[in-house]
């Protein structure tokens, strides 16, 4: 899933501080899995906004809503009703939601309320990792199973580096090396000399690097 | 000859090699590489230049390369993959070359999160070995690396960084292995402090023939204090200090730990020296040049044979 955080409340107070109707818009995709920008976070968000506008001596005009999903053009229509009279959106959907709102609404104001940090998953209850960088073309099957480009700092195919110590990555140890749970399941698996080959320079056109990605499923297109 | 650089006939005679190290300063002044320069003229084969050496902005090494050889001396140009792409990688090795560098050392670079801009954006569009392959396929086959022709080929004598040291501890003579499979014809250690371990992995990389297809140079980095050996061995990634090393630093004087530092390093070239195996030492004395000509002298390498 894409994993995401909220910004903290002060960033988002100083973002949204001109604007008096503000609707809070969550979504009910994978920022609710990750606990970030779901019906329940739109909540409380949306009472701490309150609760500090009337610090401020300001009456709150803050609205809720939370969509079945903000990356689809079919959901965005679920805010026609309650977005008319509103000056500001501050979603806390992905970082995609608030760019789908901005598309469609010309007039209003769109702010993020979320820092959209990773694609990954969950490690424990409140621990998120990631896992998947998209480069468009996975091949973590040469490697055990494991991404080296996202998970590997240096994003090194021929890994691990010389700061590989302990089963720890050099630039801290809070940072598993990929390198060595690689060597560590291909050990396992008695397919070591996969890693005694020289893996050549890698094609990024599917990555971001060859610009902005679309894909298109022709067997889906109406 | 494949470069023809110095390094290259002194170690393809058999010849003991020593090579020396300069990291650029963090300013624009050429007078403070050519200081250190005229440490190591005459008692080195090479000095290797750090690019941007624990990802803090110095000069750049090409730069810095240049000044040695308008001093005399052979340079070593490091490259690193952190802060360059493919482009920028191919254009600068044709670059180093036209200015008549010789000897390159492919690098990844440490993680800029340890340098003095962690807010940069890294590149690694490609790693240390696809960097060797790079260099190996300008030279031998003349090409680029989308297959396009090279008109003039920088022909470089290609090296890389080892660390014996670092885990998968039984994986590092065969990630050599690798390298010498991408296309280097020399490797220089990380410092050796541990010289049993060391000497374990030179075992390993005999037992599988890599002694006979690479040039090893031993890594000897002089100790200045002891609180210089505890941050090695606590601070600096993949790094052995024993112990033993240590104690013998502790065991001395507070004013006499540099000089002892020195006779560490010393015996610990002359352990490598009888070592099966090794071609050469690559002696590390950071911001420590000056002591470099007794270093090489007393562990009997002067005068440094004329290729």
């Amino acid at each position: 899933m894409v994993v995401a955080e909220r910004k903290p409340l002060k960033e988002l107070l100083e973002m949204v501080q001109p604007y008096k109707k503000i609707l809070v818009a969550g979504c009910k995709g994978c920022v609710t899995v990750c606990n970030a920008g779901g019906k329940k976070e739109v909540e409380i968000l949306a009472s701490e906004l309150r609760i500090a506008r009337k610090k401020e001596g300001q009456e709150p005009d803050i609205q809720e809503i939370t969509l079945e999903r903000q990356c689809d053009p079919e959901y965005i229509n679920q805010l026609e009703g309650v977005i008319k009279d509103r000056e500001a959106v501050l979603s806390i959907a992905c970082s995609v939601g608030p760019q789908y709102i901005a598309g469609r609404y010309m007039d209003k104001m769109v702010f993020p309320g979320l820092n959209t940090t990773f694609i990954g998953g969950s490690l424990e209850h409140g621990v998120f990792a990631e896992f998947c960088q998209a480069c468009g073309a996975c091949g973590i099957h040469k490697f055990g199973g494991l991404c080296p480009i996202a998970r590997c700092s240096k994003s090194l195919l021929n890994g691990p580096c010389g700061g590989s110590a302990k089963g720890k990555c050099e630039i801290s140890k809070d940072v598993d090396c990929v390198w060595q749970l690689i060597y560590d399941r291909l050990k396992g698996l008695g397919q070591l000399d996969r890693m005694t080959q020289v893996i050549p320079c890698k094609d990024w056109t599917t990555s971001r690097d060859g610009g902005p990605r679309i894909t298109i499923r022709e067997d889906l297109r109406l | 000859m494949k470069s023809g650089s110095r390094l290259e006939k002194v170690l393809t005679s058999g010849q003991f090699a020593v090579t020396g190290e300069c990291g650029p300063p963090r300013g624009a002044d050429a007078e403070e590489v050519r200081k250190k320069a005229g440490h190591l003229k005459g008692v080195v084969d090479s000095v290797n230049v750090t690019d941007n050496q624990t990802a803090v902005v110095r000069m750049s090494s090409t730069a810095g390369c240049l000044i040695l050889l308008q001093e005399g001396l052979e340079p070593n140009l490091q490259m690193v993959v952190r802060d360059r792409n493919r482009i920028a990688i191919q254009s600068d090795i044709l670059g180093a070359y036209a200015l008549g560098i010789r000897n390159m050392l492919c690098l990844s670079g440490d993680h800029q999160r340890f340098g003095d801009h962690p807010s940069a954006k890294n590149v690694f569009d490609l790693d240390s070995m696809q960097l060797i392959q790079t260099v190996k396929k300008m030279r031998d086959e003349g090409k680029f690396i989308n297959d396009q022709e090279i008109h003039h080929p920088p022909k470089m004598f290609i090296g890389a960084a080892v660390n014996p040291f670092a885990d998968p501890a039984d994986f590092r003579a065969i990630r050599m292995g690798k390298k010498i499979a991408a296309g280097v014809d020399f490797v220089q250690t990380q410092c050796i402090y541990n010289l049993d371990r060391f000497e374990k992995f030179m075992q390993q990389a005999r037992d599988l023939g890599l002694t006979e297809k690479v040039y090893i140079l031993g890594g000897v980095t002089p100790m200045k204090s002891v609180g210089m050996a505890n941050y090695m061995k606590n601070l600096v990634p993949g790094m052995d200090v024993p112990a033993e090393v240590i104690n013998r630093l502790k065991g001395v004087a507070k004013k006499d730990q540099a000089s002892e530092g020195i006779k560490i390093a010393i015996e610990t070239i002359q352990r490598l020296k009888e070592m099966k195996g090794i071609a050469g030492v690559h002696v590390m004395a950071i911001e420590w040049e000056e002591r470099v000509p007794e270093i090489v002298e007393m562990a009997g390498l002067l005068p440094r044979p004329q290729v």
